[in-house]
Order: structure tokens, then sequence, then C-alpha cells
């Protein structure tokens, strides 16, 4: 008999504490700042794709996730700095385990992960990002590639003075990083 | 590893002769004399890092990498060695890496320096992988560098010829390209040039990278120095799908290695076979392979309906009309059957059971090319029943026979442009073991130069002569123990060629072998794809052999066709002429045969015209029924190669849905209500090796030998032969390869040319009254009145422009624009 008000008092004294249930999808706070969430291939300031299409993401990957094949950057088609670009790239959302492997294998931190978390759909061709997709915006004085080298002569230029045009670049989050 | 009994070596076993006993990191073994360092300790299972070594290249000691510590005569050497220079010795103490800190310091100090100006290009590297400087890095090097000043550059990449770029930041300087291209390909287009720190490898500024072998110094260069235009980025190993393969593009059966990524072949590979390719392969094997997936691939059956137009059907519906047109042409005049030069022994096979129980005939020939009756004879003589490992009498020549005969004489051939393998044997054979080479030519080709041939110069058409009196010198060194004739299918233009070779070889006691153009032609002999000889090498005459056939066959006694059938041109003949009421056609390119025109008009005529292939092509054009087959990556099977040596392949592309032409005429076999058990290639191989082989026992050929006509004014006589890149059908969409192509020329000699009113780098009109072919002259050294022009390359195909062949007469005349090229 006792036990019945028991029950329910723990109900009752329930409806005074604070909430933790989230209002999802209506208001929901970000993701931790290093949630591993979805991919980012990263620009270098002026728009040119830091991906080199080396593989080395794809090599990376426990899960077999991500799919590359490399470009012939040349004289009427620029899409990176240096020979090389990413031609294709995939990342297969139903295979990905958000390990960030890929991410610590990357040569030119083009690869980086967002927190961006809503990765569901209803059909399986839709979660194979493409390279479309994975490209981080075009930020103000960006410019879509394919066009020539803006920053400097060679590659070299671009990685040796990377850290230096970052800071330059006036925007707050420069990567787009924290893009919800 | 397992051990063997000669390693297993204590102090109490005697030494072997010729042998030396070391110590290699405190293990004794013996090995034989002159072994380089290197070698024993591989033979260990010691590992010794290495870059400039390469067992078939001569040792340079260029990188000092495999640098060991070595000990002779119990007083060390004062520094540390290089194992792939140093040959053993008798009580020499060697220690490596595992045993020795100073070889390892030593190494690893090789290492730093090699590195200094290595760029870290690894992620964009084609290399990065499979790269041997790479891993060496990993096991041997130092984690971290102390050079911080600025790396040496160059500008990159350096296409050194359009198929091969060269990146000088990454080269170690190990030579291995320059000593590839100078030892084996003899083509010293690539060298190091500059001093010191300056040190690079490079080409002549006027003359690019020209070499047939070119692509082998991509395979062999240790670091990312040399890659593949075609394959640049395109892939990295752990993408790659391997198959081991044989290559499809000439009759020496290449090992090589296919490796693709989602159903596309991205590149191919020299293979190791010491008997037959060694490690090389020839570019056009190595790039050729894009007519895979080239735009003309037919995929779906196709039957030309009322409207004229070829309309894709199902595989029932095709092989129903072929099988009801093909039953009343066989109950009217008869089949004709060309299954061309490409197939492998299976589908030759198929080819052959095909016309003898389906369309019960012999009018079956596989020789998509200019033949003869002589041909026919000297094959069934010399040719069908051979082996490298055959019973004694059916022996035939092999790559490690010509390495070590004395003496070597070609004829209707020219190795290094239609047998590159077999040119490599023969050059190898001349640097190392003095061979001497004669070669029966109109002129000093490329190929002969770097053979050391003696050319025996020869009018077109009149080569027979030449061989039967060859002269003293050549006669007494073919009469040496193990020599060599070797005899190409250009033979088939020169009447009394093949007699020639044949009483020349039955004179001085020479071994024959013949070298055909084509990959399939050896085992389509041995396939029966021939109008006088059945599968196994029985000829069509041998009615107790032909009885033993039929009962392996499963076929009514009397039931084969017991008369020759007609030979490949009196099929299209009687194709043209009503005859023959219907022609099975594999992959014949009409523009191949002795005249074109003709061939194409057969095709035109004949009543009914089934094509199995894999591209569109003139045949299909004109079929009734064309019918898709597999390439050679989405078949398995195995070619013949001239040797008569068995090179299988398996599958390397998914192949669904893609049938090899065994398994396609097995089927319309069985819609004619004749079943063919040929439904897998390996079924086929299986009942072929039923048939066994055997020499067909029939008489060498003994035909007259031809005569040159003779010019009048204006005219001269038409030498004429394949070149290696040229416009092969199997060499479409390959535009890296055909820049490496040799330019076309009309060639002709100084005299010559003066009659004729030539001038070097003019430009010369040759021409008929069909056409006329206009090139660039250069001299050479061709006899009087000759002219040469390459058959199939661009500018010149000079069977259907001209409708002339090797040894016909052919007008001549300058083009006197003036234009100097």
């Amino acid at each position: 008999m006792f036990d019945f008000f028991k029950g329910f008092g723990v109900t009752f004294s329930t409806m005074f504490k604070k909430v933790v249930t989230e209002e999802y999808p209506e208001d929901f706070p970000p993701a931790a700042p290093r949630y591993h969430g979805r991919h980012q291939l990263n620009r270098h300031p002026d728009g040119l794709e830091k991906c080199v299409g080396c593989e080395l993401c794809a090599w990376a990957c426990p899960a077999d996730a991500i799919y590359v094949e490399g470009g012939d950057n040349t004289e009427e088609a620029r899409y990176s700095p240096g020979e090389r670009y990413g031609a294709i790239y995939q990342i297969n959302y139903l295979r990905c385990i958000g390990c960030g492997l890929c991410v610590e294998a990357c040569p030119t931190r083009s690869l980086t992960m967002t927190n961006f978390y809503e990765l569901a759909d209803d059909n399986r061709q839709d979660l194979i990002y493409t390279k479309e997709q994975l490209m981080a915006p075009l930020l103000p004085g960006m410019e879509q590639p394919p066009h020539p080298m803006r920053l400097g002569d060679d590659e070299q230029d671009y990685y040796v003075q990377g850290p230096t045009l970052a800071t330059a670049a006036s925007v707050a989050d420069q990567t787009g990083e924290q893009e919800r | 590893m397992t051990l063997t009994p000669e390693w297993n070596v204590t102090e109490e076993t005697p030494v072997p002769e010729g042998h030396v006993r070391l110590t290699i990191d405190d293990q004794l073994i013996d090995a034989p004399k002159g072994e380089l360092l290197i070698r024993t300790c591989e033979r260990l299972g010691i590992i010794v890092p290495r870059f400039c070594d390469h067992p078939l290249l001569d040792p340079a000691g260029a990188c000092r990498q495999c640098l060991v510590e070595v000990e002779m005569g119990g007083r060390p050497m004062p520094k540390p060695q290089a194992s792939c220079t140093m040959t053993v010795a008798d009580g020499m103490v060697v220690r490596t890496q595992h045993t020795s800190e100073r070889a390892d310091k030593a190494q690893q100090g090789v290492m730093e320096l090699l590195l200094i100006n290595h760029p870290l290009d690894c992620p964009i590297c084609d290399k990065g992988g499979e790269c041997p400087l790479q891993n060496q890095a990993m096991a041997h090097g130092r984690a971290d560098s102390r050079f911080v000043e600025r790396k040496r550059t160059f500008p990159k990449p350096l296409p050194i010829s359009s198929q091969v770029l060269l990146d000088r930041e990454r080269c170690v300087l190990c030579q291995r390209c320059t000593r590839f291209s100078e030892e084996i390909a003899g083509d010293p287009f690539i060298d190091l040039l500059e001093r010191g720190a300056n040190q690079q490898v490079g080409i002549a500024e006027d003359q690019p990278f020209q070499s047939y072998f070119s692509g082998n110094t991509i395979q062999i260069c240790p670091v990312g120095a040399l890659t593949s235009a075609a394959y640049r980025f395109r892939s990295r190993p752990f993408d790659l799908r391997s198959t081991p393969g044989t290559c499809e593009h000439c009759s020496s059966g290449c090992d090589m290695r296919t490796d693709s990524r989602r159903g596309t072949v991205l590149r191919r590979l020299a293979g190791n076979d010491p008997e037959v390719n060694e490690e090389w392969l020839c570019d056009k094997g190595r790039f050729a392979f894009r007519y895979l997936g080239s735009g003309g691939r037919i995929t779906r059956p196709m039957v030309r309906g009322t409207d004229g137009e070829l309309a894709e059907v199902s595989w029932t519906e095709a092989l129903r009309v072929a099988a009801e047109g093909l039953l009343a042409a066989r109950a009217g005049a008869g089949i004709g059957v060309l299954p061309g030069g490409r197939l492998t022994v299976e589908d030759a096979y198929a080819y052959a059971k095909f016309a003898r129980v389906v369309a019960r005939t012999n009018d079956v020939d596989f020789r998509s090319r200019p033949h003869s009756d002589e041909e026919l004879e000297f094959l069934s003589a010399h040719v069908a029943g051979g082996a490298p490992d055959g019973a004694p009498g059916a022996d035939s020549v092999t790559f490690e026979g010509i390495e070590n005969a004395p003496a070597v004489l070609t004829v209707g051939t020219d190795p290094e442009e239609e047998s590159g393998i077999v040119f490599l044997r023969l050059r190898k054979a001349w640097r190392k073991k003095g061979l001497r080479h004669f070669q029966v030519a109109p002129f000093t080709t490329t190929g002969a130069g770097k053979t050391g041939a003696t050319v025996l110069h020869a009018v077109p058409g009149a080569e027979a002569a030449v061989v039967a009196e060859p002269g003293a010198d050549v006669l007494a060194a073919l009469g040496q123990p193990g020599a060599v004739i070797l005899v190409g299918d250009r033979a088939a233009e020169s009447p009394g060629l093949y007699s020639a070779v044949s009483g020349l070889a039955a004179r001085t006691g020479a071994a024959i072998g013949w070298i055909p153009r084509r990959a399939g032609d050896r085992g389509a002999v041995e396939a029966g794809a021939l109008p006088t000889l059945l599968p196994g090498g029985i000829a069509v005459t041998d009615a107790r052999a032909r009885t033993e056939l039929e009962r392996i066959w499963g076929v009514g006694a009397g039931e084969l066709p017991a008369e020759p059938g007609r030979d490949g041109d009196a099929i299209l003949a009687a194709a043209a002429s009503g005859a023959l009421d219907a022609l099975v056609v594999g992959g014949v390119d009409p523009h191949d045969m002795a005249d074109p025109a003709a061939a194409l008009t057969a095709l035109r005529r004949v009543g009914f015209l089934v094509s199995l292939e894999i591209h569109s092509s003139a045949v299909t054009e004109l079929a009734d029924v064309v019918l898709p087959v597999a390439p050679d990556a989405q078949r398995s099977g195995s070619y013949l190669n001239w040797e008569g040596r068995r090179r299988e392949f398996g599958v390397a592309l998914d192949a669904t849905g893609v049938l090899p032409d065994c398994r396609v005429l097995d089927t319309l076999g069985v819609e004619m209500d004749a079943d063919l058990f040929t439904q897998t290639p390996a079924a086929a191989a299986g009942e072929l090796a039923r048939i066994g082989t055997r020499r067909p026992g029939t008489g060498a050929p003994t035909r007259p030998a031809g005569t040159a006509h003779r010019p009048g004014p204006g005219q001269a006589v038409l030498a004429t032969s394949r070149q290696l890149v040229d416009d092969a059908s199997l060499a479409v969409d390959e535009p890296a390869l055909a820049g490496t192509a040799r330019r076309p020329y009309v060639k002709v000699n100084a005299a010559t040319a003066e009659r004729l009113g030539l001038v070097e780098g003019e430009d010369a009109a040759v021409g008929t009254d069909r056409g006329t072919i206009t090139l660039p002259v250069a001299l050479a050294d061709l006899p009087d009145g000759v002219v040469w022009l390459p058959t199939c390359s661009p500018g010149s195909h000079v069977r259907p422009t001209l409708g002339a062949g090797h040894g016909d007469l052919v007008g001549v005349t300058p083009v006197g624009n003036g234009r100097v090229s």
C-alpha cells in the first residue's frame, strides 16, 4: 500500500527537476568541438583545393569507406597547387565509423571533420557523399576552381606560407569547421 | 624459407668443384666462383638493401646502398664494400647490416645522403606504396633528417617521350634506366648529364627518348623518377587487382601482369619468366590495352534487318538467324571459315572443329595476311607438332636456343619491329655470347644494327635465291651445332623462300624457328585452323589419323571431309564468285589481306556473313549477323608462342555476359544440331589434349625460287613491312604510345633516288593504278630499284591504298613541293 505512493513520489519529484531532454530537431545544441562528424575537404585561402588525391585517407580507412581517384592538373584546368588533385572523392557514410584515422593520414590537412552529425537517409545512394558535397564552402576571397595559383608560383609557396595566409585572413572560422 | 641441403654447409663438407666457401653473417655457404656477393646473400635469405643492382643488368655500384663489411684472409677491409659489385672469394667473411653495426651505420648514412635531395613527394608520386626507396627508407633509414638546407629542385615533370615522364628531383642516380637503354635495348637516348651535385638523368634536346622498350625503365626505376604518362595519378597499388597474364600483341607470348581497378585495366607490367621474356616487355605490350574500352566495342548481338541496318537483338534471336542462314548455305554451295590470327588455341580449335563438324568443310584458314600454298607445306613439315619440350624430332627452337646459338639467320621478319623479345634475346646473345647474326632484308634496319647483324641484301621477290646461296661464311656459321634459322610469316610473300629456308636447314643442319607476327598464329596451326591440317597436327589426307579423330569427336565414320580445303584467298574468291554461300569470320581485318579490295568485294557479295568480333570493323559493317566475343582481358585460355610453348592466362576483368569465341561457336553449333563440346576454354583445351600432337609427316616444300620484277623508268620494286607501333587495330586510343612511333618514310638508296629524281627529306609519291602514298624520302642501303614503305603506319596503309604488296612494282615520283621536313 505504501509502495504505491513511493512509486508515484519519484514521478512527482521529477517534475520539479531540470529537464535533460533536448527539443530535437526544433532546437538542439552543437556537438562537442572535437566531435567526429561529417568530413570536409578544405581549401587554400584562394579557393584551390588542398586535396592532392594521394589516397592516403582511403589507405588508412579501416572500414574501406573512402574512394579517391587522382587527376592531373593542367595549365587550363587547375584545381590544386602542384601536379595532382583529387578528381573523384567519395565517402560512404554507410561504412564510415567516424574514427578519424583518415584525418590523421591526410598529408595536406585537406580532410578534417566537422561536427555535423545528421547523417541519416532513406536510401543508400544518397549516403555516398561526393566531392561536391564534401568540399568546404567558398569563403570571402575564395574562388571556385579551376583557376591558376593566386598565392604563389608553385605549391611550395602554398605550404610554406600556409599558416601566415590562414591567420592573415580575417574570417574567424577560416576553415568552416564549426559549420552547422 | 626452407633450407636446401646446399646451404647446410659445415666445415667438413667438401667444397664443390668451381665453388668457393665463405661466411656470411656467421653462416658458411658455398658459392659458384664469380657470383656477386649480393646474390649469395639472397640465396641465404639475407636481403641487403639496394637500388642500382638488377640481376639482368651489368653491375654498376652506383647507389652504394648495399655496403657490407668484408674480411679477407683475416684482415678486415678498411671500408665497407658494395656487395653488388664484389664477387665472392674463398675464405671471405662478410657481415651485413644484421651482424655488423658498421655496415648498418654505413647503409643508414648512404640512405640519408640519398634522401637529402629527394623531395617529400610520396603522396603525389605514382610509385608511392610500391617504392623500393620508400620501403628501404622505412627499413634501413634514420627516422630524422639532419638536412635543413634547401633541397635541389628541377622543373617537373619533364616528358622525355610521349609516354615516359622524368622527375629529376626524385632520381637517386642508380643508372638502371641508362644501363637498360644501353645494354638491353640498345637505344642510348637517355644518359647521365653534368657532374657532381648537378648530375642528372637527361636526354639530348633534339632527340626524344625513342625506344620500343622505354616502358621497362619505368618499371625498373627504384624511385618514382620515371613514371608513365598513361598511368599518371590513376591509382595506388592497394587499389589494384593484379592478374597474371600473357601478352596478346605478338607471338613471343610474354608473361605479364594486368592491373585493373573497378573493371578498368589501368596498366600492364612485365612478368618474370626467365625462359621467355625475362623481365622485359615491349611498349606495345605494356601500353596498348585501351582497345578493351574503346568506343567501337560491341556488347550485344546484332542482326541485319530488312531495312539493311544492324539492330541489337537477343542472343537467342541472333543465334537462330545465324543458324538458319548457315544451314541454308551448307545445303547450298557451302560455308567458309576465316578465324583470324588473334585467337587463343582453344578458340582456334573451336573454329577448326566448327568447320569440320558443323560446316562439314576443310575451307578454314586462320591466315589473315598474305599467304601461300608453299607456307602450308612449310607449316606441316617444320612447325606443326613442335614444342620446346617435344619428343626427339619434334623439339622446337626456343629463346634459350637463340641465346646460346653460335649463329642465327633471320629472314622474313625484323625482330625489333615484329617480335621485340626475340630482338632482345638476339641482342643479349650478340653482346654476351658472341652470336653471329645474319639478316636477309632489303636494308639494314635499326634492329639489325643493334644485334650486330650482317645484312644479306635481297630484292623483294628474290629472297629465295639469297637464302639458297648465302655464301660460304653464312653456310659455315650455320653449320655449327645449335645454329638457328628464324623465319617470319612475311616469307609467304616471296615465292620459293620457305622452300629455300627448308633447303638451307637441311643443308647446314640448322634448326628452324617460325616467328609469325600475330599471337594466335602458332596456336592456330596446332588447333588445325588450316585447310590441310586437322587439330593436333593431323594431315587432312591422313586417313588413319582422321578415323581416330572421328572417334574422339564422336562423329560417324567418314563424315569428316577428306579433301584439303581452300586457303584464305581461295575462300574469299569462292565467296565472291558464289562457290561458297556463307562465311564465318572471326577477328579478320580485310585490309591485312594480300588484296583488301578483293576481300571486301567477297565479304560484300557473299550470301550470308556471320562475324564474331570485339569491335565494329570493316567485316561487321557488311555482316548479316554480328556476335560479340570476349577480348583477352575477359576470357581465359592460352596462346602458343612461336616456340610452341603454352602460355596460359586467366580472366582479368569481370566477364559477366561476355562470351569467348569457343562458347559462341559451341552454342551456334547446337543451334545447327551438332555439339562441339567447347562450352568453356578448359573443355576445348581438354579435348585438344586428348587428340594429342604429332608431326604431320608431310614433305618439306620444294618450290622454285622466285625472281624479282625489273623496274621500268619511274618504277621501283616495293618492299614493305610492319612497324611495332603503327595503326594496328589493337593499339587504338593510345595517344601516348602512338607518340613514340617511328616516323614513316619512303626509304630508297642514293642511286635509285637520283634515278627517280627523289631528294632526301622531300616528299615522294609511291603509287599504283589504285592509289598513292606520299611520304618524305629517307636514304637507306636498299638494293638498286627498291623502295620501302611501312605497311600500316599513319599515312602509309600500303595494302588498302596501293593494292600492292612486297615485291610488286610501283611507280615512284618526286612531289615537287620543295618542302624539306
